[in-house]
């Protein structure tokens, strides 16, 4: 007993050293997003949400002070869409030159073992056999808090991704993870499902290939089209089962259609304007309050007229279009491919003004700097600093209707938090801490140039 | 955001209108003859054509002195416009796709084929499948969205496909001489084609018995529940109803028989007849059918079932009384029909207006839409194509084309707006050179 108190004190001590339950940050700038820039006011942080912030809010006694003079303070940034945190969905090394394939990995190939028969899987008929359909299945439940790409990205700045089950057609529902050094991944998940992930594409189908069902583009809208139409009649028939079960048949379970009933939106690829004109006439169609992906073409004219008049939230690919690496001289390039690359950073700025609600996606992007230069394009292409922060912050946040406790520096929200010296994206900025459900992180150091993706570190937990 | 787009279309603005009168051409009407004098669109609509017109108001006046004027070509079998692959192939009946769905506006080859005469077009689904995907009849109204170049009205299509091309999926090529390329798909002979589609028919069937019952019990005051909606036999359904045209993609005098006996037997009618290059053989089985037959000028031998085929297809089964076009299946053949249509007169004789019917009202016919468009006569839409010269000549040039009335392309603007397009371009080029960063000589340090 005399050993074991001041074990405990020690136990307390350090717990105490790693993560102070109060703390204030003081004298900094402080962008809310939500409300005006203070110039100089204190953030109190207690048990991992936000308890006051203000030129005059007060200190609790006992707390960690962190002198914020010629620091600026922002709220966590939030990546729309991303896969981070399932290590599986990660894209191949960022290409340089050219774009990014899609958020959508190729299967795994199957690691070189014994000789064995793999299994015969027999070829999909048609949309009965909900061919690459996994809408039953959760982000939140597939996350490895291992994934090297959760401190890579915080050392960005994001201390939220949306991350999806990004793979198939309907992958299945995203969750919002806050990006915490945690053992058990549960502690990450703030929302397990937010939406449905759904794409028209798939690596390596179409003629020929053994994927099946469905292979050309008319062919995933109608497998998607058949599957709302066959969800709504599922509905109508267990509704009918469960009123009056006697003398009726009994209807099947389909946990397919089950994943696709209990999402409250889809999140719909649109690259092209012929594109964003097809998914927001396919989501009125549907009946789904949709967020749109993509957006390579939204630079054009046309393009902002028609989202404000669907209303649809659009998430903008921070994967901008690229020339290509040492062209062929004779190959023949498109007035749209040089327009792509010429004007797709001025999109957001378009958005802004024509007042398209809008936000950024990492689409593959996964290096601190690569998603800096990204944002500062946008924001050299015209979009005002704030609106950009507005875009990685409270925008998404609306989105996905967790604006009360993500997205700006507010009392009683969490307390996710980017601190820096400088304005964010600033080619010089530097991230000095970054605070994750009021965790303090610091950012990991930056990978001596050339080095590949994401030397796998320990989370840094700051000592 | 491109100026001289902005000012080559304001240049175009008068043209706009929907108002024209063009003056002093030969007016190739197709049904009506063809005379010396103008025409008169009021409102996108054909208003009158006589040697004089009343003038509308505020009409644009268009002297088409010693140049000719037909009505828009229509392309009966054409797979431009359309975004992702043309074969739904992974299933023998993909009746659930629908081109409709995959329309894609911007494909320059809308553009080239305005640039041929071309104003309407039927948009099929390949031939991967005995039953193909649903499929829509376009008009080529540049610069509209998907929506806007539907020919609204018109009845929707679905394509079926027979012989070579719907059992190849069930052919795959072995690699090695062993392994197949990919999983073999049935069919993989005409038998099994033909099993197919009756397959489906028999499913239609049923399911189409399902909703009658449905209707009936609804019509009864009960409330019963909906069937299931299935995409694939809906459209079959409406092909029972007669809702849906079928266009047959067939080559060989056996195949077309089998399939006109196949719908026989389950009451529906085959709209057209798709290549149908052995027509020839069968053309009074065709004509007693209904069916009409939309086939190549001069193109064959391309594979097997093409072998047994002659120049003089369109002609003899347009004389025995079928309803005759000639299309293009591709997006480069498709800009020059109008000298298609001129080799159905050297091969069988037949006269100006037979030829030209053939890419004109014929083809209206076929789609059901000759009460809109196919021939200059009043009350028809401002569907027009002026040529410098006979149209059936070789050396005819398109100098504008109208649609609704509106100019769509314009062989003087195109050519006068190319160096500013081109000039353009060259900025972009030269703006990305710049931008890219000098390659490094060796490792010396930069000053």
């Amino acid at each position: 007993m005399r050993k074991l108190l001041p074990a405990l004190l020690l136990v307390c001590a350090c717990a105490f050293a790693e993560n102070p339950r109060t703390l204030a940050i003081r004298n900094a700038k402080v962008v809310t997003v939500s409300g005006p820039v203070l110039a100089k006011a204190t953030v109190v942080v207690r048990d991992g949400l936000i308890e006051a912030v203000g030129e005059a809010a007060p200190i609790p006694a006992g707390a960690w002070i962190i002198d914020g003079e010629g620091m600026t303070v922002y709220p966590g940034l939030i990546d729309s869409l991303s896969t981070v945190g399932i290590p599986s969905l990660a894209a191949p090394p960022a290409g340089r030159g050219g774009r990014a394939p899609t958020t959508v990995a190729p299967p795994p190939t199957p690691a070189p073992g014994p000789a064995t028969t793999p299994a015969p899987t027999p070829p999909v008929r048609g949309p009965e056999d909900r061919p690459a359909t996994t809408s039953w299945l959760l982000a939140a439940d597939e996350i490895d808090p291992s994934d090297h790409r959760i401190e890579s990205v915080r050392s960005a700045g994001f201390t939220t991704t949306v991350t999806f089950p990004a793979r198939g057609i309907f992958g299945g529902q995203g969750s919002i993870l806050d990006l915490a050094a945690v053992e058990h991944p549960g502690d990450m998940v703030v929302v397990p499902a937010v939406g449905l992930y759904i794409a028209v594409s798939r690596p390596g189908a179409g003629f020929g290939s053994t994927a099946g069902f469905p292979g050309a583009l008319m062919g995933y809208i109608a497998y998607i089209r058949q599957v709302y139409l066959d969800a709504e009649h599922y509905k109508l028939v267990r509704e009918a089962y469960a009123r009056s079960p006697r003398g009726m048949e009994r209807p099947p379970y389909d946990r397919a259609l089950e994943g696709v009933l209990a999402s409250k939106r889809v999140l719909l690829p649109a690259n092209r304007l012929v594109e964003m004109d097809r998914m927001l006439r396919f989501a009125a169609e549907l009946k789904q309050p949709a967020i749109l992906y993509g957006m390579r073409e939204a630079y054009r004219p046309e393009a902002a007229p028609l989202l404000k008049k669907y209303g649809a939230p659009v998430l903008v690919s921070l994967h901008w279009s690229e020339p290509p690496r040492d062209p062929d001289p004779e190959a023949y390039r498109t007035m749209r491919s040089l327009e792509d690359i010429d004007q797709g950073p001025a999109a957001p700025a378009l958005l802004r003004k024509a007042g398209v609600p809008f936000a950024f996606y990492s689409d593959g992007l996964d290096q601190p700097r690569e998603l800096q230069r990204a944002v500062k394009k946008a924001i050299d292409a015209g979009l005002a600093r704030q609106d950009a922060i507005r875009a990685l912050t409270l925008s998404p946040a609306e989105f996905y209707g967790v604006a009360d406790r993500l997205g700006s520096i507010e009392a009683g929200k969490i307390a996710n938090l980017v601190v820096t010296k400088g304005e964010l994206f600033d080619d010089h900025t530097e991230i000095q801490m970054i605070f994750v459900d009021g965790k303090q992180y610091k950012p990991a150091p930056e990978p001596p140039p050339g080095a590949g993706h994401g030397a796998a570190e320990e989370p840094g937990v700051s000592q | 955001m491109s100026r001289p787009w902005i000012l080559w279309l304001a240049a175009l603005a008068p043209l706009c209108a929907q108002n024209i009168v063009i003056q002093n051409a030969t007016i190739m009407t197709v049904t009506k003859g063809t005379l010396q004098g103008s025409v008169a669109i009021k409102d996108g609509k054909i208003a009158e054509i006589g040697e004089k017109v009343m003038m509308p108001f505020h009409a644009t006046v268009i002297d088409a002195g010693g140049q000719y004027v037909i009505p828009g070509i229509i392309d009966c079998h054409s797979h431009i416009a359309v975004d992702g692959n043309i074969n739904e192939a992974t299933v023998a009946v993909s009746s659930m796709v629908d081109i409709k769905d995959v329309i894609n506006p911007e494909d320059i080859a809308i553009y080239r084929a305005l640039a041929g005469g071309v104003t309407t077009a039927n948009i099929l689904h390949g031939s991967a499948n005995p039953i193909g995907g649903r499929t829509i009849v376009l008009k080529m109204r540049w610069g509209k969205d998907a929506e806007g170049l539907i020919f609204e009205g018109a009845v929707p299509g679905i394509k079926f496909a027979l012989g070579e091309n719907p059992k190849r999926p069930g052919n795959p090529p072995l690699l090695r001489g062993f392994t197949p390329a990919f999983p073999a798909r049935y069919p993989a002979t005409r038998m099994g084609v033909e099993d197919t589609i009756r397959e489906a028919f028999n499913q239609a069937k049923a399911y189409k018995a399902e909703w009658d019952e449905y209707a009936a019990k609804v019509a009864r005051g009960e409330s019963p529940i909906p069937p299931r909606r299935d995409l694939k036999l809906e459209a079959l359904k409406e092909v029972l109803e007669g809702r849906r045209y079928v266009h047959a993609h067939c080559y060989e005098a056996d195949e077309i028989l089998m399939l006109l006996r196949v719908a026989d037997d389950y009451g529906f009618k085959v709209r057209t007849l798709q290549h149908v290059l052995e027509g020839y053989k069968v053309a009074p089985q065709i004509a007693a059918s209904g069916a009409g037959a939309s086939t190549f000028s001069d193109w064959w031998a391309y594979k097997f079932e093409a072998y047994d085929a002659i120049a003089y297809n369109a002609a003899l089964m347009h004389k025995a009384g079928i309803v005759v076009s000639l299309n293009s299946d591709d997006a480069e053949l498709m800009r020059h029909l109008n000298t298609e249509a001129a080799k159905a007169m050297k091969y069988g004789g037949l006269s100006e207006d037979e030829a030209l019917a053939m890419v004109t009202i014929n083809p209206a016919k076929q789609l059901g839409i000759d009460n809109r468009v196919g021939s200059i006569e009043p009350g028809k839409d401002g569907d027009l194509v002026i040529y410098d010269k006979n149209p059936l000549s070789d050396y005819a040039k398109v100098q504008k084309v109208f649609i609704d009335g509106r100019l769509y392309f314009d062989r003087d603007s195109d050519i006068a707006g190319r160096p500013a397009k081109a000039l353009e371009k060259q900025k972009l080029i030269d703006k990305e050179k710049q931008s890219q960063p000098k390659p490094a000589a060796g490792r010396r340090p930069v000053e």
